[in-house]
């Protein structure tokens, strides 16, 4: 592994890098479905995607264990996020503070990682999920808080029987997990809220 | 006419430019250096380092100086520019057993390995005004003798030997020792998050909490097991290095309360322990933290909870003087927006009960007719 | 460099150290996906007393940005002077823009206050809380009122207020009147009056409460369902004014009850002074406005 890939491409102002990037994903969690446009603001090494780097950058540090997916448990974008973020790794995807996923479409499901608890709903896995593209997928009509009346994104590529999975992520509530869909323009989140509506043709 | 009240930026500017004049006093008496307020109100600069959770004499004293005096509010002063610092890591623990040891007493041994040490106290002082002292009179020098370098042996040793006293609690391997600057409060706390929100917590309070034990309010049978007050050394393991890098050295009152215990269902009869750790010189501190504690402890061991003392969401979240004045103090904030609702709702309800009133009245003058 | 850091070397932007920023957003982000949950955070000490807004305070400057327009209120004002002192932190450690005009702010703090411009998608407006837990006064430990929000038992809250019935007649809560988030958590709206309970249902904007000194993050999401508790036959009202704002003429506003003299005068005056501000400058005119009073020569 060369030793620079692990070094550069860090974000070139930390500070104000960081506040660009959590707030168009804040902007994103609040308002499931929409698209908050990022600027490609890190570099990271393959096969970690400028946009998820970035909100790892962003969020992680010593205190939130991190899980990889098996794309980027051998790769130098995880040495690469250590030395950035200091995030250790996660021992268990239950452990995991965020997991970081490369490959959604052969991602371990959903209920694997942390949910929370009744007490403690918030101490749940917040997936950052890298995705091609947020309109070139199968449409997903969205509702729920944030949303006015409906909004829909086209996410690809998404874990397997995705809509199944997140109707069980829906019903555990208030535990489940969060997802943040990166893609290389930009940002959408599903906070564990929003639900899917399935038109039964 | 309605004056609104403009100009809230030129009124703040105006009050600190007078609080500025009133902090200097006389401009004909000398000021105050702080190397004066660190030699001479010693005990003072203790406590703001000890409830500012920042050991630094010079900051400390600095705090004083700008706060008037006013300790709790230099205490806030640490702690908002302590907030700021970065964390390097954290350090070994402080071994107190082998302190430089200024002063060691023990209520529960005539005598000990080691010895009494009285050392720098206001105890056996007769507290009567000394007008001298404001002529600053010569001062002799203190008689001390060399220390030897031997580790002191604490009381607890000692009675852990006979198998008499509770051991120290053994901690899960994993165990990450807590940080209450770092992690959000969460009940029932870790007896180590515990310890660190009193040995932070405001001496008052602790104080009148350890009293009210005494006076049967979640009664301990306390014994003053020792009270060491000396310098410790700081070490912190770096990954590199094989040994341990020593920081500095800093001053820590240390007590250890023994308490008689008959025992319970979940623990036999014993002596148990009560722990007090400041920085500083500050017996009344670590003595009043200690009961409280041992009080904490009670579920631990078994105990009826019946006492404020021995309530742990009631004594650590209202523990913290610089919690407690900000929101005493808010008060003083304005509130007219909810006063206005307030006054809204009882002029209705008064206006209700008056004309219920005359109705009754009415219903009363028809009856007796 | 931006000229905030070079003004104050010793501090980041925005105050806070880059590791308790992210530690606020997280617990933001968390907030934002479960409304109405109270989301523990490391509070820090500020350099402003806990209860004087510190909550209120880290929110905002864990979310500023140099492009943001800062507007602070404190009982709907401006120039009230903790608001004025929390505007002045934000010039100083954050070079932000400030406003008093709602409209134009991106990020607004209020203590107290909803303002009475509808608020749009993109605002974010930032509650100061003093006592998040909105069963705190039913029962005072924390253990026990986490329970209750786990288990959805609201129970008490339902019983205090249908006490007050059978006592006064009504609901006698006037401000931080309790609501549910979302069919799901019930929540302290801070201590607004109950007049702006209703602004918070289905708003554009995004809606981030910040307890400081009780070190709790919760938030209500744009376009979320907020409803004030009530009975059937004792629906949830807001207060009335019977007369409107003395200088502006505005009606269905809340009003603060000015003292005029010792003699029991009063007159009620708009507690948004931007909105108050605003009004006159397009012409509106209440019975004692100064133009009211001294007609134009």
């Amino acid at each position: 592994m060369d030793q620079m890939d692990v070094i550069d491409g860090g974000f070139s102002a930390p500070v104000f890098n960081a506040q660009t990037v959590f707030r168009a994903v804040m902007d994103a969690m609040a308002r499931p479905g929409t698209v908050q446009q990022l600027a490609e603001l890190a570099q990271p090494p393959a096969p970690l995607a400028a946009t998820a780097g970035a909100v790892a950058l962003t969020l992680c540090d010593h205190d939130t264990p991190l899980w990889f997916d098996a794309g980027l448990q051998v790769s130098a974008a995880k040495s690469w996020l250590g030395f950035h973020t200091g995030a250790p790794s996660a021992a268990t995807p239950a452990d995991a503070h965020f997991a970081l996923v490369a490959n959604p479409a052969n991602l371990i499901s959903l209920e694997n990682f942390a949910q929370g608890t009744q007490e403690y709903p918030d101490r749940s896995t917040t997936l950052i999920l890298q995705v091609e593209s947020l309109t070139d997928g199968t449409p997903l009509h969205l509702e729920g808080p944030g949303i006015e009346k409906s909004a829909t994104i086209a996410p690809t590529s998404l874990p397997r029987h995705f809509v199944e999975q997140w109707k069980q992520n829906g019903a555990r509530f208030p535990r489940g997990v969060d997802l943040i869909l990166a893609a290389p323009d930009g940002v959408a989140c599903l906070p564990r809220t929003t639900r899917i509506k399935t038109t039964e043709a | 006419m309605y004056v609104a009240v403009k100009g809230g930026e030129a009124a703040i500017a105006n009050a600190h430019r007078l609080l500025a004049d009133r902090r200097r006093g006389d401009r004909s008496v000398p000021a105050l250096r702080i190397d004066q307020i660190v030699e001479q109100l010693a005990l003072g600069i203790d406590r703001v380092m000890a409830e500012g959770s920042l050991y630094d004499r010079e900051l400390a004293a600095l705090a004083v100086m700008q706060s008037r005096g006013d300790l709790i509010e230099a205490i806030f002063l640490v702690r908002a520019y302590r907030t700021t610092l970065p964390r390097f890591g954290y350090t070994r623990p402080i071994d107190t057993a082998a302190m430089q040891v200024e002063r060691r007493v023990s209520a529960t041994y005539k005598d000990l390995p080691g010895g009494q040490l009285l050392g720098p106290t206001f105890d056996y002082t007769h507290r009567l005004l000394d007008p001298q002292l404001a002529g600053d009179p010569d001062v002799v020098e203190p008689e001390q003798r060399e220390t030897d370098g031997q580790r002191m042996a604490r009381v607890s040793e000692i009675l852990a030997r006979e198998g008499l006293i509770e051991a120290d609690g053994e901690l899960p391997e994993d165990h990450l020792t807590g940080d209450i600057t770092r992690e959000p409060l969460e009940f029932p706390q870790a007896r180590d998050s515990r310890l660190q929100a009193l040995s932070r917590g405001d001496e008052g309070f602790l104080l009148a909490l350890g009293y009210s034990t005494q006076r049967g309010y979640g009664r301990s049978h306390p014994f003053v097991g020792e009270v060491r007050i000396g310098e410790v050394e700081v070490e912190l393991d770096v990954p590199e290095l094989p040994f341990p890098v020593t920081l500095g050295r800093i001053r820590v009152t240390e007590c250890q309360m023994v308490n008689q215990f008959k025992g319970s269902a979940k623990a036999p009869p014993q002596f148990t322990r009560g722990y007090g750790l400041v920085f500083g010189q500050s017996e009344r501190k670590a003595m009043a933290m200690s009961l409280c504690d041992r009080a904490l402890r009670a579920g631990e061991l078994g105990e009826d909870i019946t006492a404020p003392a021995q309530d742990e969401e009631f004594v650590i979240s209202h523990s913290d003087n610089v919690q407690a004045t900000g929101f005493v103090e808010h008060l003083k904030l304005p509130h007219y927006v909810d006063f206005q609702a307030e006054l809204d709702l009882v002029r209705r309800m008064r206006g209700e009960h008056e004309k219920r009133n005359q109705i009754n009245e009415n219903d009363q003058r028809e009856a007796a007719e | 460099m931006t000229t905030a850091a070079t003004e104050i070397a010793t501090y980041n932007f925005a105050y806070l150290d880059e590791q308790t920023k992210r530690m606020i957003r997280r617990a933001i982000l968390k907030g934002i996906a479960i409304p109405g949950y109270q989301v523990p955070f490391a509070s820090r000490e500020m350099p402003m007393p806990y209860g004087w807004g510190t909550g209120g305070v880290q929110v905002t400057a864990a979310i500023i940005g140099p492009d943001d327009v800062l507007k602070v209120i404190d009982q709907g004002a401006d120039d009230t002077t903790n608001a004025v002192s929390i505007r002045a932190f934000f010039q100083k450690v954050a070079d932000v823009a400030v406003t008093t005009e709602t409209a134009k702010a991106t990020i607004i703090q209020t203590r107290h206050r909803i303002p009475e411009h509808p608020l749009t998608a993109g605002q974010t407006l930032v509650y100061q809380v003093p006592i998040p837990e909105p069963l705190r006064f039913l029962e005072p430990r924390e253990t026990e009122t986490r329970k209750m929000h786990a288990l959805e038992e609201y129970g008490l809250m339902h019983v205090k207020l249908y006490e007050d019935i059978a006592r006064h007649g009504r609901i006698a809560t006037t401000y931080a009147y309790p609501v549910k988030v979302e069919g799901r958590y019930v929540m302290d709206p801070s201590p607004t009056p109950k007049f702006d309970n209703p602004k918070m249902h289905m708003s554009p904007a995004l809606q981030l409460f910040g307890a400081g000194r009780e070190k709790r993050i919760y938030a209500v999401p744009p376009f979320t369902r907020v409803v004030s508790l009530d009975f059937e036959d004792h629906p949830f009202e807001i207060q009335t004014f019977d007369q409107p704002c003395a200088l502006c003429g505005a009606e269905q506003v809340y009003l603060d009850e000015v003292i005029l003299d010792d003699k029991g005068g009063h007159m009620f005056v708009c507690s948004d002074t931007d909105h108050c501000e605003k009004r006159q400058a397009c012409g509106h005119r209440g019975h004692l406005a100064p133009e009211a009073l001294e007609p134009a020569q």
